[in-house]
């Protein structure tokens, strides 16, 4: 079985983590729809490095990563920070900027 | 070559637990099948030849973030409802048909790539760090960096200043009392009652029943017992023998 059937899988699950991210108003539920685009992206690098025989899809996987651990630490803190100010975590809730 | 075994398993292992992330109700269960697809997503490196990335994501995503997601989740409260009102109206629809309209065009788009395959070759951690710090060693240092960025980010982003110089334990104390708060522990249920069970009141020195020192659960469940009844017992007992055991005897008189 070819490996670009991986990078089918990983489109299929790009599209249910962007649809999550649309639908949900909860705001972990929503960034856990962020996680798992990253994760989908990852999956298409890893099948693309091995489609090419080089590494160098691995490596940027790995970045992904690293840079995808970073963002959930700091989006917490966020939610975390919205949810002190406010008593609620709902995406719908801050409208202060609404004209 | 792939085993086709492996990737229905995994096509099975990610696909459907990520689906509640659409449906599933509560914040917990999504987070737990989030972890699923984790666990299927490490599966798929493994099996595509890259064993390290496969260990990182079972050790970042399943062992470091979605932890952090549930410590999120249990500080601001797992049961918080998601409202089902709509602000904009029609979202629901527009937001399926978008992602629907996406998942179409990169599969029709990925039907059209044509790529020959080459010789495998396999993320093994030596040959992963000769890459990764001869050619992105710059990459490399500028992600530590953005780690650490990210770390003080959290900890001024949940930082809150004290507002109130802190309290000690006396001063908590005195305000209690001048609340009016009883300075004295409780009486305990059923000491004094000749009877140890929990349901029924203790008497205090002149033999009448405290209501509050049987449990409010009790009261709440309707399952108090009459404090009055163990008194009147106490009172008119000329030989106590005869009531060692007012359970069996309560019994006896219903």
């Amino acid at each position: 079985m070819n490996a670009i059937n991986f990078v089918y899988l990983a489109a299929i699950l790009f599209s249910i983590g962007s649809a999550a991210v649309l639908l949900r108003r909860n705001a972990i539920v929503a960034f856990m729809g962020v996680e798992l685009m990253l994760n989908a992206a990852n999956l298409a690098l890893v099948a693309f490095s091995r489609l090419h025989g080089q590494l160098d899809g691995q490596i940027m996987a790995f970045f992904v990563m690293v840079v995808a651990a970073a963002e959930v630490v700091v989006g917490l803190a966020i939610i975390i920070a919205v949810f002190r100010a406010r008593q609620t975590i709902s995406l719908d809730e801050p409208a202060e900027l609404k004209g | 070559m792939v085993s086709p075994v492996l990737f229905w398993v995994v096509a099975l292992l990610t696909v459907i637990p990520s689906l509640a992330l659409l449906f599933a109700r509560k914040a917990v269960h999504i987070a737990m099948s989030i972890v699923c697809v984790m666990v299927g997503l490490a599966a798929a490196y493994v099996g595509l030849g890259a064993p390290f990335l496969g260990v990182v994501q079972i050790v970042v995503y399943t062992g470091a973030v979605m932890m952090l997601f549930l410590f999120v989740l249990m500080l601001v409260g797992v049961d918080q409802r998601e409202d089902l009102k709509e602000t904009l109206r029609g979202q629901r629809w527009i937001a399926l048909f978008t992602a629907g309209g996406l998942a179409i065009l990169l599969i029709s788009v990925i039907g059209r790539v044509s790529i020959s395959p080459q010789e495998e070759q396999v993320g093994n951690p030596e040959d992963i760090a000769l890459v990764l710090f001869d050619r992105y060693v710059l990459v490399m240092e500028v992600l530590g960096a953005l780690l650490i960025t990210a770390a003080v980010g959290a900890l001024v982003m949940t930082h809150t200043p004290r507002l109130l110089p802190r309290k000690t334990q006396a001063e908590v104390h005195a305000a209690r009392v001048l609340a009016g708060a009883d300075p004295v522990n409780k009486p305990m249920p059923g000491v004094y009652a000749r009877h140890n069970a929990l349901d029924v009141p203790a008497l205090d020195p002149d033999g009448n029943p405290i209501e509050h020192s049987v449990s409010r659960v009790l009261e709440v469940r309707e399952q108090m017992s009459d404090g009055d009844e163990f008194r009147a017992r106490l009172e008119s007992t000329a030989n106590p023998e005869d009531h060692q055991n007012p359970q069996a005897e309560a019994e006896g008189e219903k």
